[in-house]
């Protein structure tokens, strides 16, 4: 597993995602493409800080920072 | 059924405009109703294909998979798999747009392993000359085995070309897309042998869904091939996995972006729109907005209804023969759905401001911006859906909470939700506000008028504080998800606006209309008759009173005495002791009892019985008549002290059967209505007498 997940990149950047952890991460997001070898951007953050709004293989979507927490991207790839 | 009519599923993921689809293919010709034992809104329109052949068309609830998340979309899943469904589809239309078609296409490979004719409409396809994207539609289809139509719902173009398809359904493939199955090959194998005759992909949702499946023993297949939780969703991890690398493969070949197009005025408008000031700002003056209309503009259309219904009540009054039957028209049925009809304004504005809002993508904005402040207090940032709905009626509010996720703020919504000042507390509001409230103005703003803003607030203070309390007392242990699609930024459609008020509107009308129409005949029957007392009434009368008494003030006494001695007097006179602490006469107190199936049938009440406590002919309003009413001391029955504790108590008792009955439906137990009713109703009671009694 990376040390690295989505919740740490900072607004603009984009990762590619080597995994998430199955048990926290619901299945809609899985079905909307929150997979293991797709990127992951993140496109805005709320005004406290949270959730976050991401843009996932073309889908975009808000969610928790929390559950940003489980989805691990490759460190070497954020852009 | 006639042999030329096809039956068709409108299936697709929210967000597409699947609805647009729908209202196209339809246009008027909708209904609306729901499937039996769930509350889920189930639409079906009849579209005219040719001359000869018409199809049915079932607009099914949005899904983002065939993977059920939530009551909405077991309906989609149920009425695939049932084969003796009366409406199981001789053809499926998977609804896609163009923007997001990787992720849409997911939902359409599943439909095709069902082995039901599918054909694939891509929307909005006006878009893709500025988004720079390019199809070829012939490889396309061929990739998937389909015919596709591509077309835009808001320019109303390729319709035709759904219709054609839907004729020819026939003629559309039943092949797979791909072979899911190869994610596990024993497994399948094995289930394979195990039920020969049934489809794969049907036993594999049985296996992970939680489906009414009629055909087969649901047993017989859990028990051999349940796995644990942990495994099965990574089966199902990796079947969409494998899926996506199919429709990833296939849109190599047959999509082209040229992302240089993409212009960033979405983004744009995000910055600002979910900005840390501007975004608020923006969202409290949306809100601003929606209180004008409901309170300011509406009021001449109200007005309009109010005058022309006591005018065409005291019309049938001079014009009817008079009878029981002329009382029962202008005393009880006219103002009982006068009643209602005077909500048609609010409801509309306020449904069509929350249309909108959904329409338009904004309404996903606020809940983002509304997440991390709602959540100290237990809820989600998808509650602010139900609280804002709940200002016009908490029974859609409340059916609204269904798409947040986590059932504790699910519940905790559902709980508060009935607090939020809904329209049909308006009309109490403003009769009692109007007999208390000088009409005076302070700091330039009508006294009136900021009274109702207070109890506005004070009614979401409450909801939010309840919230605080139950999020600490309710030992519930939830994953905190939360899932919120972020739609582009669209400029809403007319006519699907227009249809959406237009139903809500419809649904609201009719489901009250029922309630109050029958409880204002009750009335008005309970207040016309009565016992011994009642009958003699004249007679009892000429003997208390010795000396010749004028004819005008005989009547209004032997009117007085009959109401008195009706059995809605007897009824009232029982309940008095209960009620009297609060500051209320027997009058008010059948007022409040009968208003417990619902708060517009306060004044409705108050209305009949002071109707038909009265004998005179003229127009005087209720309003008029409730103002001069005075108690056995002559002091004015609505006083400030006794007004205030009504308000309090309208404010917050559970005064709606059917929001009790919706509370039910949503929380599948009787549990939370009942605490919901003893909490909200107590919690009125004693708010009301602490109120009065130090005011009075």
């Amino acid at each position: 597993m990376s040390d690295y997940n989505a919740s740490m990149l900072k607004k603009g950047q984009s990762a590619q995602i080597i995994d998430i952890d199955i048990d926290e991460i619901p299945l809609k997001l899985i079905e909307m493409g929150c997979l293991p070898g797709n990127d992951i951007e993140l496109i805005q953050i709320a005004p406290m800080g949270d959730p976050l709004f991401f843009n996932v293989n073309d889908a975009k979507v808000a969610i928790r920072k929390k559950t940003a927490s489980f989805i691990f991207i490759q460190s070497d790839s954020i852009q | 059924m006639t042999p030329n009519t096809i039956k068709v599923a409108l299936i697709g993921n929210p967000n597409v405009g699947k609805t647009s689809v729908f209202n196209q293919l339809t246009g008027l010709n909708q209904q609306v109703g729901n499937y039996p034992g769930i509350t889920v809104d189930k639409k079906t329109g009849i579209c005219k294909i040719n001359q000869i052949t018409r199809a049915k068309i079932i607009d099914l609830p949005g899904t983002y998979s065939l993977n059920a998340n939530s009551i909405d979309e077991n309906v989609v899943i149920e009425l695939l798999l049932n084969k003796n469904d009366e409406d199981f589809p001789d053809v499926a239309v998977v609804v896609t747009e163009v923007e997001n078609l990787k992720r849409n296409l997911l939902l359409f490979t599943q439909i095709k392993d069902l082995e039901i004719p599918t054909l694939l409409v891509i929307n909005m396809s006006d878009r893709m000359k500025q988004k720079g994207i390019e199809l070829d539609i012939p490889l396309l289809e061929k990739a998937l085995k389909t015919k596709i139509a591509l077309i835009s719902s808001r320019k109303n173009i390729g319709i035709d070309k759904i219709k054609e398809l839907i004729l020819n359904y026939k003629s559309l493939s039943k092949e797979a897309c791909l072979n899911a199955s190869s994610i596990d090959e024993e497994y399948f194998n094995r289930l394979r042998k195990a039920f020969p005759n049934q489809l794969l992909y049907k036993l594999w949702l049985v296996i992970t869904q939680d489906v009414n499946f009629l055909n087969l023993e649901r047993n017989e297949i859990e028990n051999n091939f349940t796995r644990s939780h942990t495994e099965l969703k990574k089966l199902q991890q990796k079947e969409t996995i494998k899926r996506y690398q199919f429709i990833n493969d296939t849109l190599k070949v047959t999509q082209k972006i040229d992302k240089s197009k993409a212009t960033d005025f979405q983004s744009k408008l995000d910055n600002i729109l979910t900005h840390k000031v501007f975004g608020y700002l923006i969202f409290f003056g949306i809100l601003l907005l929606i209180f004008q209309s409901i309170f300011d503009w509406s009021s001449i259309p109200m007005d309009f209804i109010d005058t022309s219904f006591s005018k065409f009540s005291a019309y049938t009054k001079e014009n009817l023969p008079s009878g029981k039957f002329t009382d029962l028209l202008s005393d009880g049925i006219i103002p009982g759905i006068g009643g209602i009809v005077i909500f048609i304004p609010q409801i509309a504005f306020l449904f069509l401001f929350i249309s909108v809002l959904e329409e338009s993508g904004y309404m996903s904005r606020v809940v983002f911006l509304m997440d991390k402040i709602m959540r100290r207090f237990g809820l989600s940032g998808k509650s602010i859906v139900p609280l804002i709905s709940g200002t016009a009626c908490a029974i859609p509010a409340i059916m609204s909470a269904r798409n947040i996720e986590n059932w504790k703020e699910r519940l905790i919504t559902i709980l508060i939700t009935p607090f939020i000042t809904c329209s049909a507390r308006l009309p109490v509001y403003a009769i009692l506000i109007s007999l208390i409230i000088p009409e005076k103005r302070f700091l330039g703003f009508s006294l009136q008028g900021l009274t109702l803003m207070a109890l506005y607030l004070m009614a979401f203070f409450v909801a939010i504080g309840s919230a605080y309390i139950l999020n600490k007392l309710l030992k519930l242990k939830c994953k905190s998800y939360f899932v919120v699609e972020m739609p582009s930024y669209k400029v809403p459609m007319f006519k699907n606006v227009a249809l959406n008020v237009l139903e809500k509107t419809k649904a609201f009308v009719t489901g009250a209309g029922k309630i109050i129409l029958a409880i204002s005949i009750v009335l008005w029957f309970l207040g016309s008759h009565g016992s011994a007392n009642f009958d003699n009434a004249e007679k009892i009368i000429a003997e208390k009173h010795e000396k010749p008494l004028t004819e005008e003030m005989r009547q209004n006494k032997i009117n007085a005495y009959k109401l008195e001695n009706s059995y809605i007097g007897m009824m009232g006179k029982t309940i008095e002791p209960v009620i009297k602490p609060l500051g209320y006469d027997w009058k008010i107190g059948i007022a409040v009892v009968s208003s417990f199936a619902a708060r517009e049938v306060f004044v409705g009440t108050l209305a009949t019985i002071y109707s038909v406590g009265s004998q005179s002919e003229e127009e005087a309003t209720i309003k008029m008549k409730m103002a001069e009413d005075i108690d056995e001391n002559g002091n004015k029955i609505f006083n400030f002290a006794t007004g205030i504790s009504l308000l309090l108590f309208y404010a917050f008792a559970m005064q709606c059967v059917s929001t009790l009955a919706i509370v039910k439906k949503e929380t599948n137990s009787w549990k939370w209505p009942l605490i919901q009713l003893v909490f909200m109703s107590g919690f009125a009671y004693v708010v009301a007498l602490i109120a009065y009694q130090t005011l009075k």
